[in-house]
């Protein structure tokens, strides 16, 4: 029980102190689980993370449920996880409540379409720093713009494409690899 | 019933958003088109709201989008419904601890899937930028390529992308520094 606890408040203040989500939890986790507690070794936790990356789903989340199952099986990944997550459903939820209320402001319409116009930088920053280390040859370029064109100018389901995209990396790099 | 579906849906989302939080854009926007939820311009606030408030990305978006359309409990069942996937799947990778991203198929799989996420971001960031730096409503009234764009929108954009690529500061800067930008300018 006393051990649940802390998993719970651990992964409350991971999820609770970092912005950014991702790599920015990285070095917070390690100095959490592996230099604090030694839950782990530094490289389980880039195991894990790697996996996570791998798997479906947001990584901080996946990392997180990886941990609390090794220290507490089933249990443990449930309430890691949910300890994650309860920092954001709270702080998120009160911003909700509180910007509703305000958005019909002009001068909140005018910082907001500000805003709009930062994540739109944003996005291609990250899209930028994803093609550099996702596209490595042309069929990748290819694949890149024909998932762009599809969901940008038809109706074609994300879910659709994912699962296209990873039958056809099976087949084509077990060629590419066959070849060499 | 609207949160047995909320929760299907983001439970969708949590199985296919492979590669962390911005992964979930396209399926969010998906969603916005779907269902009266939210619009795709609250979606883009939301991404602002993400980004400059604690806890990961994805997760920050399941709650406002689940509140958005259904209070708490909305805000409750969406996040539950996005993690889930990711406890069934880290479960039995954990239990059976195999090196499950070294696994050859897995690597095939990533060769195509990685490509196809970046295209996947890419054309959210497109539809955002669609509303954010294009007037298409007005240039479809007037036929006149001037009303376009909106040039106010566009220059800050070109400022942004500069100040970001040169100074490697935290997202909520720029999105501050954007929000002062359309107060004094009138956005």
């Amino acid at each position: 029980m006393q051990e649940l606890w802390e998993l719970f408040i651990i992964f409350c203040r991971i999820g609770g102190f970092t912005f950014g989500g991702g790599y920015a939890m990285l070095p917070i986790i390690q100095r959490e689980i592996v230099e604090k507690r030694k839950w782990a070794t530094d490289q389980e936790i880039l195991d894990y993370y790697a996996i996570g990356q791998s798997t479906p789903g947001i990584i901080a989340v996946n990392t997180a449920t990886f941990i609390g199952y090794k220290r507490k099986g089933i249990i443990g990944a449930i309430v890691a996880t949910a300890g994650m997550v309860f920092p954001s459903l709270v702080i998120i939820t009160l911003i909700a409540a509180y910007f509703t209320q305000f958005q019909d402001y002009q001068i909140v319409k005018h910082a907001f379409a500000g805003i709009r116009v930062a994540v739109v930088v944003l996005i291609l920053n990250a899209v930028i720093k994803m093609w550099k280390n996702s596209v490595k040859d042309w069929t990748g370029i290819v694949i890149f713009c024909a998932a762009f064109a599809l969901t940008a100018f038809t109706g074609i389901s994300s879910i659709i494409i994912i699962i296209i995209s990873a039958v056809a990396g099976i087949f084509i790099n077990i060629r590419r690899v066959e070849a060499k | 019933m609207i949160l047995l579906t909320m929760f299907l849906e983001f439970f969708k989302v949590g199985l296919f958003a492979i590669g962390g939080g911005l992964a979930t854009i396209p399926f969010l926007q998906e969603l916005a088109n779907k269902y009266n939820w939210y619009t795709t311009q609250e979606l883009v606030d939301m991404i602002a709201i993400s980004e400059s408030t604690p806890g990961p990305i994805g997760i920050n978006m399941a709650t406002y989008v689940g509140f958005k359309a259904a209070g708490v409990p909305g805000a409750v069942i969406a996040v539950t419904g996005i993690v889930m996937p990711s406890v069934i799947v880290i479960v039995l990778i954990a239990h059976y601890y195999t090196k499950f991203n070294e696994k050859p198929l897995v690597q095939h799989a990533f060769y195509g899937l990685r490509p196809a996420v970046v295209g996947l971001i890419g054309a959210a960031g497109f539809e955002v930028a669609k509303i954010s730096l294009f007037t298409i409503n007005k240039f479809l009234e007037t036929h006149s390529v001037l009303n376009l764009i909106n040039m106010k929108s566009v220059i800050l954009f070109a400022v942004l992308l500069f100040l970001t690529n040169k100074y490697k500061k935290h997202p909520i800067v720029y999105l501050v520094f954007a929000a002062i930008i359309g107060i004094v300018f009138k956005f």
